[in-house]
């Protein structure tokens, strides 16, 4: 996928403007961190279970080597094939000639990031076949010809409306006057020209939650059900999945899977989790009669013994983008690439390089919620400031944050000179505001005040308050 | 170096080793691989069977499948045609060629038209057994094979599944330990272990929870009563 991130300011600045899309992001504190909420409450367990989450992705990536050999030799042993590749093209190009050898015309796709990282849809249409995204999600993006914006629900951004004029632009065999007002109908209609492809698939290409070392078998979760249609209809299963997918046991799966539901949509368990091993068995009366995984590293590897190996435990719940500031202003397109939010903005510059995602660990606000969720607990904004400091090193911000920076160090070194400015400044922007208590322009703080009011100081700066609270309680004895 | 050991290394390198693990290490890992133990299994499940079998049902429940519970396995084929008739469905179930559903008297009142084998895409009905049951989750563990084929909890719009409570464990985990065994007494692995939790649904329009996305509309669950006779598990 072609990234837009050097551009994220402009993109930041034109989701704020769409009204559309503000419409459907303020759907997420009510929907996602509400469930998540009373899932993690229910359950008294859920910060230990996160610890033990946290702990097994630590074992399993201080051996994962070990790990990815094993899952392979049981891939193998049980008759599928795994297609190792350093990067996208080396994936694309693989999952091509799996198709050829099948002659494969219709391709059915269950949810995969991976498949958006290498952009498989547009490069198996480039080569003739017909990509068709099962997801509802998925589909429905699919057929708006953009990108997802959140990584479980990739249609957050788009309205019921939305939805309904891309069912009429793309399925024109339909009646054009039926009505499509209700989200029961849209999903009766998706589901029909669904079917249709799932029975006619040649392959079907879904992602992977995890990748069990012990058995070989890929697992993914979904609660409509395209995932498992997807892998079971079609001659071929093709599992694509990165290098950090891979887990010791089918033990280890279950207690992710209790963090990651519960993190991702608040539900005690997904409706369809699906463990698959291997092509049909002889004896079976349907499945599979290849499977394949193509295993991705694009960048994974070298993550490996540095500050960001830590990033490798993520699972894709999808938590801190719903409890990110920053995501819930401006939604996912903005980052430009694949991965939103604050796990987007680490992991994206590993895969992609600092100098075009560079402006994605500065978009957060350091509130740290991202961390306090993390069904793993990857340190997320400390990781986000590893980012900064890399780029700061390589000369990167522009000269007047180096400036700012600078001048902001010299002051905090003076405190008597620091304690004159602020109250000089305080002084002024209270006198601005003429006892409204809000500023609705304040010098060099547009970006701040174009979108909300800034409070003005008001009273005295905490330091000649402290002093005047340390004053009184030595007048009064205590 | 192909792409394969290009990986590895770069991944041992990161963990500052210059090859694989040593052989006694990954004697040790495989040992771990061999023997898996459980993590922190929530207590929520660990209870004596009566309260799993409840659990189990008011978890199914709550993830909007229905439950019917009946005394014996004669009961089950009523149950299974008051249902369809409660719910206007036709009475032409496609049934899993599931050895352990031959001991339910089909034929006893002619009701319902059976026919065992693969679903077509115009079957509405989907009947099968299950491997096992999970009361922490109230999750349906179904294993596809020749008694089994995976389409038939996927195609048809309505899937019964016929449950014996012996049939019901706490946790995933506990789950496992039943499959290892049964892989062990009959062989590999089968190609597909689902977990079902509820009927299908979606909420990728605007959050709204839609239930029918691609999978079953409906789940309906007949829960047989286990005597002590009846051999547990």
């Amino acid at each position: 996928m072609q990234s837009t991130s050097p551009r994220f300011r402009e993109n930041a600045g034109e989701a704020l403007r769409d009204a559309s899309l503000q419409r459907a992001l303020r759907n997420i504190p009510t929907g996602f961190i509400k469930k998540r909420q009373k899932a993690a409450d229910r359950m008294p367990e859920f910060e230990d279970l996160r610890d033990a989450a946290r702990d097994l992705k630590n074992r399993t990536l201080a051996n994962l080597d070990f790990y990815l050999e094993e899952f392979e030799s049981k891939v193998v042993a049980n008759g599928g094939t795994v297609h190792w590749c350093s990067n996208a093209e080396q994936a694309r190009e693989a999952i091509l000639c799996i198709c050829r050898l099948v002659g494969a015309e219709t391709v059915t796709k269950g949810k995969s990031m991976i498949g958006e990282e290498i952009g498989i849809n547009d490069f198996l249409e480039e080569n003739g076949m017909t990509p068709v995204e099962t997801d509802l999600g998925e589909y429905i993006i699919q057929l708006r010809k953009e990108p997802p914006s959140h990584i479980i629900a990739p249609a957050i951004h788009v309205n019921k409306e939305q939805v309904a004029e891309a069912f009429f632009e793309a399925h024109q065999d339909l009646d054009a006057d039926r009505n499509l007002d209700q989200p029961t109908a849209l999903l009766a209609e998706a589901r029909g020209k669904l079917r249709e492809r799932f029975l006619a698939a040649d392959v079907g290409i879904t992602g992977a939650n995890f990748l069990i070392a012990e058995t070989g078998s890929s697992v993914i979760v979904t609660n409509e059900g395209n995932g498992d249609l997807t892998q079971i209809l079609p001659r071929i299963h093709i599992a694509i999945a990165s290098i950090e997918k891979v887990v010791p046991t089918l033990d280890d799966a279950s207690t992710l899977l209790r963090v990651l539901t519960r993190s991702a949509t608040g539900q005690e368990a997904s409706v369809y989790t699906t463990f698959s091993t291997g092509p049909r068995r002889a004896e079976d009366p349907d499945g599979p009669e290849q499977f394949h995984v193509v295993l991705l590293d694009n960048g994974r590897s070298e993550m490996m013994g540095t500050e960001f190996q830590e990033m490798l435990r993520c699972i894709r719940c999808g938590a801190c983008l719903n409890h990110c500031p920053v995501y819930g202003a401006v939604g996912g397109h903005a980052y430009g690439w694949v991965y939103p939010g604050p796990m987007g903005a680490v992991l994206t510059p590993s895969l992609i390089g600092v100098d075009e995602a560079g402006h994605l660990p500065n978009a957060s606000t350091f509130c740290g919620r991202c961390e306090e969720v993390c069904p793993v607990r990857i340190p997320l904004p400390k990781l986000m400031r590893h980012w900064r400091e890399l780029e700061f090193r390589k000369g990167n911000p522009a000269i007047r944050f180096r400036y700012g920076l600078k001048a902001w160090a010299l002051l905090a070194r003076m405190p008597w000179l620091y304690r004159r400015i602020m109250g000089l400044a305080m002084h002024t922007l209270a006198g601005w505001a003429r006892g409204t208590g809000v500023l609705q322009k304040a010098p060099l703080a547009g970006g701040w005040t174009a979108h909300r009011d800034m409070p003005a100081p008001e009273g005295a700066t905490f330091q000649n308050q402290w002093r005047a609270h340390v004053a009184r309680n030595r007048d009064s004895g205590t | 170096m192909d792409t394969r050991d290009r990986i590895l290394g770069h991944i041992r390198k990161g963990l500052g080793r210059s090859g694989p693990v040593s052989s006694d290490e990954a004697a040790a890992l495989r040992a771990g691989l061999a023997n898996p133990k459980p993590n922190l299994v929530p207590a929520r499940s660990q209870v004596d069977r009566f309260d799993q079998i409840e659990l189990f049902v008011a978890m199914a429940e709550e993830a909007a499948a229905t439950v019917d519970r009946v005394g014996r396995l004669e009961d089950v084929p009523k149950a299974v045609s008051s249902y369809l008739a409660s719910q206007n469905l036709p009475s032409d179930i496609v049934m899993a060629p599931d050895e352990s559903l031959d001991t339910i008297p089909w034929d006893d009142r002619g009701m319902l038209s059976i026919r065992r084998g693969v679903p077509e895409p115009s079957d509405e009905v989907g009947l099968s057994a299950t491997f096992s049951a999970i009361a922490e989750t109230g999750s349906l563990m179904v294993t596809s094979g020749p008694h089994h084929p995976s389409s038939l909890n996927l195609l048809p719009d309505t899937h019964v599944v016929v449950v014996r409570e012996d049939q019901i464990v706490g946790a995933q985990e506990d789950g496992w330990v039943r499959l290892r065994k049964s892989v062990e007494e009959n062989g590999g692995l089968p190609r597909t272990v689902l977990f079902i939790t509820g009927p299908s649904r979606s909420a990728d329009i605007e959050q709204t929870l839609l239930m029918g996305a691609h999978g079953p509309r409906r789940l309906h669950i007949v829960l047989v009563e286990s005597r002590d006779s009846d051999g547990g598990a």
